[in-house]
């Protein structure tokens, strides 16, 4: 595709990017077919290829307003466009650049500036977000609905295994996740300690920055993105195998540190070597053998998977918690429309809350299809947002796992 | 050709009446991503976009047109190749992709009521589960409509045996210009009076706006080989499609790639296509069992006899897929090897396609730019994309130019100007090699009587004979103009 950005812009680490990736573009219109936005509005402008241009327009220096602004916030970030793109367009990482150009060039209403404040000072800190999740859970009869529905069940995170092992691998705690739904990361824990693999929990390490980087606060995203490199760093210098994440959008986040941080004479390097170690719970589980798991009949049977978009198109991991599950016996009912956002997306299901309902009733009626005993996913984000709206339970795929 | 401030005016009005305003885009910056189609040469701006749901507003859309004389491009999916849906500057871009519900299946009558705006593949995943599926396969299938593939008679993949949209329909309803809704062919076979479900098909939007259609389902056949076969030469390819039809097997698709297509299309779907090969032919056999097993060793000799040096038999559905997923993502994927290509669509006799694919070659040397290969070879219908970077002084210019160059040659060696992509925009010169204008003035007599004043996706498709006759617009071999019958002005 042809590009007219000026040259102070080109010569810009950011113009420099979203030059190239511009110019892989064809402009076939490929990706419109699987944006899930682009199948409920039907505005090119709500597809990727119409954002694609709309971004191009802005790098250009053309007019926008926030008609544009209103397109990029309707983005999911999914990712999807770019499994289904041939030319292998990097959208996510051009987004990013258009939103924080936009974001820029023009401005908020107060009340939405006040909403995306309010997420961006409370997300991110786990001891803040946990604090108003017990208050939440305490005063849910009072709250209005669009609050309490999102205010999950108290769970207990159970017991943390005590023996150690020789094999150790770092477990990113996560910021929300330790609020919402504590036994992920314990139940992790108990899994991998009887693969012989003892978990390392560093106190420093918080929110993995994607709160902040996809709301275009990039500065302080990577203040998040260095301070885990920090806590991280010593461990990884003593031989810790891996930096497992739990919750899949947190993973693409930090598989992307390598890059957010390419020109950074302190971290550059560091940042490589984060993002190499950094796995996927699926990643790791599926390279062990797993007979030590083998334990009593179980009475779960029939299940629905839901993959996070930031795992199969995020971070292009397909088929591989399947096959774990389909190995231990499960049988993973057919599910149409998988390749399909849940409409979850972050902060997505606050701030545009009448298309995440759309996606959110459109996924949970494919999932329920069959009438599975349980709906397994492996994001907290889409956990919590489709557990909303389910009758039957949604969990993280790892407790099937760990019984 | 701008509207008068007067007349947009009354116009917009008049939209905003029909559709809310979320469905009527003015501004600039929410038009410019409708400045084209999946032709990104060629970009201009329309008055308006329209995207209504429901047919009421289009007869409404179009009979407010039709009063201010205000012309009217429609659009489906935006990924056509020719500039078909390219806009026009003082007219509406009407887009018909809300229109995306299948309304019916009838498996009785192995039919599916759609609506324009219906990806092609979305029909046959609706159809699946009852053992169906609609044969025409253009390569951006997972993409295009419905509409759009109607309108611009898509073939695609299957055509070879199957047989292009126009044999897969049964009945369409359109918009005329005065905004009747009129219901063309029939929920049977035959009908009597003039065929006009024919006519509308591959009439590019220039003789109504196509609001509904009737598809053809077909039963998925029992089974289904495919084979891939490696060649040193691409000649040696060309020549081995040749010889499977002259075997008498119809193939369900023939389609090659040479290597600069085949090292694209690699990266993206991983298909384990042969790097090293010249060219490949992938050929799909379809039928019942034993039918099957003796078509596949007879094209396996005759490839082998073609001097191919390697063959792959794709027997599981998930290789085979593996396989045609390469091919049908081989045009965008192209996008790899270069920020931009120029993609043409010939159709040639199959028996020429070493020639050209040698003067194709030539040509490629001499317009010092470099061409992949695609195509639905059984048909001979040749997709060679010339690869170019438009943000380089005149190599768009240039591709045009080699673009035509293989145009012609297509109409030389007794072929065509375009097997599936339409004329559109893209092609309008070329259509003064390929017809007289005697053919030409029946063209336009036929766009009258459906349009009288050119409202219809006006200059696209049909180019005028003064247009013709321009010099410019035609290349002169060794001093002889061609068609000399054409009065010059």
């Amino acid at each position: 595709m042809k590009t007219e950005f000026s040259p102070t812009f080109l010569n810009t680490p950011d113009g420099k990017l979203a030059n190239e990736i511009l110019r892989t573009c064809v402009h076939c219109g490929f990706c419109n077919a699987t944006c899930p936005t682009y199948q409920l509005l039907g505005d090119e402008n709500d597809g990727p290829r119409g954002r694609i241009y709309l971004i191009k327009q802005v790098l250009e220096d053309k007019p926008v307003t926030q008609a544009t602004r209103t397109h990029l916030d309707r983005c999911l970030t999914c990712r999807n466009c770019e499994t289904t793109c041939p030319s292998g367009v990097e959208y996510g990482k051009l987004i990013d650049i258009g939103r924080k150009v936009v974001e820029e060039k023009t401005t908020r209403g107060f009340k939405e500036k006040m909403t995306r404040k309010a997420l961006l000072s409370l997300l991110p800190y786990q001891k803040r977000f946990t604090s108003t999740i017990k208050l939440g859970q305490i005063f849910k009869p009072l709250l209005p609905k669009i609050l309490s529905k999102k205010i999950p069940k108290n769970i207990k995170a159970g017991n943390y295994p005590s023996s150690t092992h020789s094999r150790q691998m770092i477990i990113l705690e996560g910021c929300v996740q330790p609020a919402l739904s504590p036994d992920i990361n314990a139940a992790t824990a108990r899994v991998l300690d009887r693969l012989g693999i003892s978990l390392i929990r560093p106190k420093n390490a918080g929110c993995c920055g994607a709160v902040n980087q996809h709301l275009s606060d990039e500065e302080k995203a990577l203040d998040f993105v260095k301070q885990n490199i920090d806590a991280w760093w010593e461990h990884i210098q003593n031989g810790a195998e891996a930096i497992i994440i739990t919750a899949s959008g947190c993973g693409a986040m930090v598989k992307d540190y390598a890059h957010l941080l390419r020109d950074d004479k302190d971290y550059a390097d560091k940042a490589k070597k984060v993002t190499e170690l950094c796995k996927d719970i699926s990643e790791v589980i599926s390279k062990e053998d797993l007979t030590p798991l083998q334990t009593q009949q179980r009475q779960t049977k029939n299940i629905s998977w839901h993959p996070p978009c930031t795992l199969q198109h995020g971070q292009k991991i397909n088929g591989v918690v399947e096959k774990i599950l389909t190995d231990k016996g499960y049988n993973l009912l057919p599910v149409n429309d998988s390749h399909l956002c849940c409409g979850s997306a972050g902060t997505y299901s606050i701030l545009q809350a009448e298309i995440s309902q759309q996606l959110q009733a459109n996924k949970i009626k494919h999932l329920t299809k069959h009438q599975p005993e349980m709906i397994v996913t492996g994001n907290i984000g889409c956990q919590t947002h489709l557990q909303e709206v389910s009758d039957v339970p949604v969990v993280h795929w790892i407790h099937l796992l760990d019984n | 050709m701008h509207l008068d401030s007067n007349t947009q005016n009354t116009l917009l009005d008049q939209l905003s009446q029909i559709v809310s305003s979320e469905y009527l885009l003015t501004t600039t910056e929410a038009l410019t991503p409708y400045e084209c189609d999946g032709l990104s040469a060629y970009q201009r701006l329309p008055v308006a976009v329209v995207l209504p749901d429901n047919i009421e507003q289009v007869q409404k859309i179009v009979q407010a047109c039709s009063n201010l004389k205000v012309p009217i491009v429609a659009r489906g999916a935006g990924t056509g190749l020719s500039g078909g849906a390219l806009p026009h500057e003082g007219g509406i871009i009407l887009g018909l992709s809300r229109f995306n519900k299948i309304l019916s299946i009838d498996t009785n009558n192995l039919t599916a009521v759609v609506q324009p705006g219906v990806r092609n593949l979305a029909i046959t995943e609706a159809a699946r589960p009852y053992g169906l599926y609609y044969a025409p396969d253009p390569s951006s299938q997972i993409a295009c409509s419905i509409g759009g593939n109607v309108a611009e008679n898509a073939g695609g993949v299957h055509c070879l045996k199957y047989g292009l949209t126009v044999q897969n329909i049964q009945q369409i309803k359109i918009v005329t210009i005065n905004g009747t809704l009129l219901t063309l062919g029939s929920e049977t076979f035959d009908t009597p009076g003039y065929d006009l479900l024919a006519l509308m098909t591959g009439s590019e939007g220039m003789l109504g706006i196509i609001v509904e259609i009737v598809v053809k389902l077909l039963p998925k056949p029992h089974a289904v080989k495919v084979l891939m076969a490696s060649f040193d030469k691409v000649e040696e390819a060309g020549n081995a499609v040749a010889d499977i039809i002259a075997e008498g097997i119809i193939p369900a698709g023939l389609e090659m790639m040479d290597k600069p297509a085949i090292h694209a299309a690699e990266a993206f779907a991983k298909a384990n296509y042969p790097l090293d090969a010249a060219a490949i032919l992938l050929c799909e056999l379809d039928g019942d069992e034993d039918q099957l097993e003796e078509q596949v060793i007879v094209v396996e000799k005759t490839l082998k006899k073609a001097k191919a040096n390697n063959i792959v038999i794709a027997t599981s559905a998930e290789e085979q897929a593996k396989l045609w997923a390469g091919r049908k993502s081989a045009f965008p994927a192209v996008g790899r090897l270069s920020p931009d290509y120029y993609c043409m669509d010939g159709t040639i006799p199959r028996k020429q396609i070493a020639h050209v694919l040698q003067k194709i070659s030539e040509f490629s040397d001499h317009h010092g730019l470099l061409v992949a290969n695609v195509f639905h070879a059984g048909d001979g219908n040749l997709h060679p994309l010339i690869l170019y970077d438009a943000n380089k002084e005149g190599e768009l210019k240039t591709a045009e130019r080699f673009g035509a160059d293989i145009l012609e040659l297509c109409v030389e060696v007794g072929g065509t100007i375009t097997g599936e992509h339409g004329v559109g925009h893209e092609k309008i010169d070329q259509m003064c090699v390929q017809f007289s204008p005697a053919e030409l003035t029946q063209f336009f007599a036929v766009k009258s009587a459906f349009d009288p004043d050119s409202l219809l996706n006006p200059g696209k498709a049909i180019p005028t004979l003064h247009r013709c006759a321009e010099l410019g617009a035609m290349h002169v071999h060794n001093g002889e103009l061609p068609h000399p019958e054409i009065p010059r002005f």
